[in-house]
């Protein structure tokens, strides 16, 4: 049950920004029903605050109040209504709204999806390491709970907001919305998006992003692209992560790009390995590549 | 299981357009390729609409099977998979023309007379 207003909809889901200051204890109530509330302008610091309703209940929607239910009554007439309205639409015209917002500052922003355990966190971290002499770079980190990733992250000396969807298995645009408004993104610059770990339904949820990066671990199965379809044909980039441990492993990467290509034949697809630095190379070049696209677009 | 947030938006939009009507009938349209099952959404529906304008009103599906043209001979196949390769010419790719559709179709409100 929504526990701001008692209305029985919605997990609560809070953010928290990650510096190497403090952290700022802004707390977001993102039920998708109707609270409403200010952060200032984006790039603007978090901060503790009321939540504002702007909106009145209607009475079929306070207290224990049930709506009518029951047979037809005499009196009462029944009356067909075409909507032809997309379930995702407002999720999809946030989401456009964020990608006009960061492709206005040349923010490359990636999400980055993948089973639990694929080594997300663990890549994040040895490029933010890598890379922080030459770019500048923030994370947003969705996780259900715990700010353990955050923390991690600011462990590498970059800035992170922590986003704990609850009882939520993906992060919507709205999410990274107010994200955006907690975290100081700097023009020219890298965003990774770390989504809830999950193959299914993030693919669904457009944030705004520039591109979806699935991380596809060799400790998976070479079948993983043909068992979650939908998530491979909606990333442009999969990093098949861990390769360090593919002498120990009956893991073919011959098969698993050959499944992956099938599933989007546009798919880029690089071998890499965060412990080992094998192949990051060719990770690195593909996100100045695209860095600079944005900057110039 | 995105069924429920997709679920809750349905019963958002539904509930908005009711303007205070009681909702007796949901028709939705769920495509085969859109990554939501349509089990999961009537049992998700139940949930949802409680304490709302559309509780008890009864949820329909129509569920589109999925269809894709090959960008290189232009054929058009049955699709089961969001991709694939063309069947007929081997080479080109299938891009899906049917069953991604998540959509409300229609909705019935009962209004006082």
């Amino acid at each position: 049950m929504c526990v701001t207003c008692g209305c029985g909809q919605g997990a609560e889901t809070e953010l928290t920004l990650h510096d190497d200051e403090h952290v700022h204890g802004g707390h977001t109530h993102l039920s998708n029903h109707g609270h409403s509330h200010d952060h200032g302008a984006p790039g603007g610091h978090g901060h503790d605050h009321e939540h504002s309703h702007d909106h009145t209940h209607p009475p079929f929607h306070s207290g224990n109040a049930r709506a009518p239910t029951g047979p037809m009554v005499p009196g009462r007439d029944r009356r067909s209504i075409a909507l032809e309205s997309q379930v995702l639409a407002k999720n999809q015209l946030i989401a456009e709204r964020n990608r006009g917002w960061l492709s206005g500052r040349g923010i490359l922003a990636l999400n980055l999806v993948s089973s639990p355990g694929a080594g997300k966190t663990t890549l994040l971290e040895r490029t933010l390491v890598d890379l922080r002499d030459e770019l500048k770079m923030a994370v947003i980190e969705g996780d259900q709970a715990t700010s353990n990733d955050a923390q991690r992250i600011l462990a590498t000396g970059t800035c992170a907001v922590q986003i704990n969807t609850g009882t939520g298995c993906h992060l919507e645009a709205d999410m990274l919305e107010r994200a955006l408004h907690l975290l100081p993104a700097e023009p020219n610059s890298l965003l990774f998006i770390e989504n809830v770990g999950n193959l299914v339904c993030p693919a669904l949820f457009d944030l705004g992003e520039h591109s979806k990066v699935v991380i596809f671990s060799v400790t998976e199965g070479e079948d993983k692209p043909l068992k979650y379809p939908h998530m491979f044909a909606a990333a442009s980039l999969v990093l098949l992560s861990k390769t360090d441990l593919l002498p120990h492993l009956r893991f073919e990467s011959k098969r698993a790009v050959e499944n992956a290509l099938s599933v989007n034949p546009d798919l880029e697809l690089l071998e890499v390995s965060a412990y080992s630095g094998v192949g990051l190379d060719s990770w690195y070049t593909w996100l100045r590549r695209n860095l600079a696209a944005q900057e110039g677009s | 299981m995105h069924e429920l947030s997709i679920t809750r938006s349905v019963v958002a939009i539904v509930s908005e357009r009711a303007a205070g009507q009681r909702v007796t009938r949901v028709l939705l349209e769920i495509g085969c390729l859109s990554a939501v099952m349509p089990d999961a959404v009537r049992f998700c529906f139940d949930v949802c609409t409680r304490g709302t304008p559309v509780e008890g009103a009864s949820l329909e599906i129509i569920e589109i099977p999925g269809r894709g043209r090959c960008d290189s001979c232009a054929e058009e196949t049955p699709l089961a998979a969001p991709a694939g390769r063309c069947p007929i010419c081997r080479t080109g790719r299938l891009r899906p023309t049917a069953g991604q559709e998540l959509n409300i179709k229609e909705m019935e409100v009962e209004s006082c007379v």
